[in-house]
């Protein structure tokens, strides 16, 4: 096991030893440390409306259940029975009273407790375990739901800093705050480290190349409709456009990093149809409803926020304009799986629902022009990472010239700086060498 | 050509990267589906793993030949093995075919393979027929996928 000054010496403040993505070993203390102590987002509570309604997902490697207790607040529960081992519960979605191992009958209520054992009076008395293990720490914040493996540690609002404006935004841009999960979830996977996947979603200087055929696509496809009367797919086209964004866009555009490795970048979009639907009656009703909630000074202030994606580091990035949120599971040190939802706003035009699905489909889905590329890049920076021929990788965009705000965040001297990255690397240090 | 033919000239395009040619077996109206959901409705509300028309499945086939294609360069080799076709019923001038559709897909010292339940609307052109709609059900549509740059 590697000593925390060996870990140390990894992490250099414009470059990193490629063992960070490539050695098993330290895969497994991530998991441990980083996975085992961060809050990590699971999911948002409009996927859990009633009592009873559950799903399953990850935390880390750790299979988990994400419920609805009676009492109304959400459990997370380790998908685990605590007599033999096996699952309780199976991979999806649902509605239950009870969870009921498979193996021995064993069976739990919505909150995990042990309720029921088969041939109780065979087990010595007072060794039965008293149910399911709890996820220590469950928090919410506007609307999303958290959890974290560790009993102790920062709390939520302390983890996320600055960068709750970025859920602020997602939720504020919803007329009445109401937004839900709807229109499928995408799970794609590769052959790459986790990080490699938050690394690449604010880097500003990578669309031009990574993205050039489908930038290339979009500008030779046919001309959005007139407003209101647009093809389902011209958002997705327009923001395809947008990657081709010349440099000074880019380098003109916000770049920020927190303490604990999150982010957040401003928006590059120049496109005033693809950001703020101008022309389009579905938006102008959109932006009637949302002024109808908050008034119109605070819509219009809303509106102006123009975030791109948000990084909630370890486990989650975001686009909180467009309505998209990644999850990453991080499988082995080489292989990772991302879900993407999508979310509606309850009380905004259905018009912009199907922005949003559309967006997803051609952007984000695994079979899009976009993210497919991405996927590319990341398997192919695994394979060069795999090589011991060459040790360092340069993180070095911009370093220098790095400036500290008095909110406490790291702005990068240009949007392609490479702030971001550094700003994770720091926390990865921090969470990889902790006391505790 | 009988409609077994025409599928197996189909697949045959596809495997033999003729994408232009592929292209043009569908209608100025077509649609071309792969749901993301098992037993999907609905393409416009729930996300899709392709929704495409006639403009965005050319807009497939032109990024496949860009030079900076990276995940299509070069393309997959594959093969599409067609199976089991069963023409359902005759509607509206369409012909509604059920198939079963396996890809093996090589690319990068991988191999993959898909299966999938397909179904072809198809109108008469000539001795031949062109595509109206494809509807592509993949069994693990709702699974855990690598990136998909090929076509089914």
């Amino acid at each position: 096991m590697a000593a925390n000054e060996q870990l140390a010496m990894l992490i250099q403040p414009d470059r990193v030893h490629r063992a960070v993505y490539s050695d098993p070993a330290i895969f497994e203390l991530e998991m441990e440390r980083i996975f085992g102590r961060a809050w990590l987002v699971l999911g948002h509570g409009s996927q859990l409306p009633k009592a009873g309604d559950y799903f399953t997902t990850r935390m880390g490697r750790e299979p988990v259940i994400v419920i609805r207790k009676d009492d109304h607040e959400i459990g997370v529960l380790v998908n685990r029975c605590a007599h033999r081992g096996a699952t309780v519960c199976a991979e999806g979605r649902g509605n239950v009273e009870r969870f009921v191992c498979p193996y021995h009958g064993w069976s739990y209520d919505r909150a995990g407790a042990l309720r029921a054992v088969p041939f109780e009076s065979n087990y010595e008395k007072g060794k039965l375990p008293s149910g399911l293990r709890a996820v220590p720490r469950v928090a919410l914040y506007r609307g999303f739901i958290f959890a974290s493996l560790a009993s102790s540690g920062p709390d939520l609002d302390e983890f996320l800093g600055p960068a709750k404006s970025s859920f602020d935004d997602f939720a504020d841009r919803a007329p009445g705050g109401e937004l839900e999960v709807a229109g499928g979830v995408f799970k794609h996977a590769y052959n790459g480290n986790w990080k490699l996947m938050l690394e690449n979603h604010l880097d500003g200087a990578h669309p031009a190349y990574v993205h050039a055929s489908s930038v290339a696509v979009a500008r030779g496809a046919p001309e959005p409709g007139k407003p209101g009367e647009e093809h389902y797919f011209d958002i997705a086209v327009r923001q395809m456009r947008q990657n081709g964004a010349p440099d000074a866009v880019w380098e003109g555009t916000g770049i920020w990093t927190t303490a604990h490795g999150h982010g957040y970048m401003g928006d590059y979009h120049s496109d005033d149809r693809l950001v703020a639907g101008l022309g389009n009656p579905a938006f102008d009703d959109y932006r009637k409803r949302l002024a109808e909630q908050v008034g119109q000074e605070e819509a219009d202030r809303i509106l102006r926020v123009t975030l791109w994606n948000t990084i909630v580091y370890p486990n989650c990035s975001f686009m909180s304009q467009f309505r998209q949120l990644r999850i990453i599971h991080p499988l082995a040190v080489d292989r990772s799986v991302v879900y993407t939802y999508s979310f509606r706003m309850k009380n905004a035009p259905q018009r912009m629902f199907r922005d949003t699905v559309a967006f997803a489909n051609v952007v984000n889905g695994t079979a899009s022009w976009v993210l497919t590329d991405d996927l590319e890049v990341y398997e192919r920076l695994q394979r060069g990472l795999s090589s011991g021929a060459v040790d360092w990788v340069y993180i070095g965009r911009g370093h220098g010239r790095d400036i500290d705000e008095a909110d406490g965040t790291r702005r990068g001297a240009t949007g392609t700086s490479e702030v971001f990255i550094r700003g994770q690397m720091r926390a990865w240090l921090d969470y990889m060498t902790a006391q505790t | 050509m009988n409609v077994e033919q025409f599928l197996y000239h189909e697949a045959r395009l596809l495997d033999t990267h003729q994408l232009e040619a592929w292209l043009e077996l569908f209608t100025q109206d077509a649609t071309y589906w792969v749901p993301l959901e098992r037993d999907q409705k609905d393409p416009i509300e729930t996300s899709s793993i392709i929704y495409d028309d006639r403009t965005l499945l050319e807009l497939r086939v032109k990024q496949a030949r860009h030079p900076r294609a990276h995940a299509r360069l070069p393309l997959a080799r594959t093969v599409h093995q067609v199976g089991n076709v069963v023409p359902l019923e005759q509607k509206n001038g369409e012909l509604h075919v059920s198939s079963t559709l396996q890809v093996i897909e090589f690319r990068n010292e991988r191999q993959r393979l898909y299966g999938a339940l397909v179904e072809h609307r198809l109108r008469r052109d000539g001795d031949s027929f062109r595509i109206a709609h494809k509807r592509v059900d993949l069994v693990n549509s709702e699974g855990e996928l690598d990136g998909v740059a090929i076509l089914f």
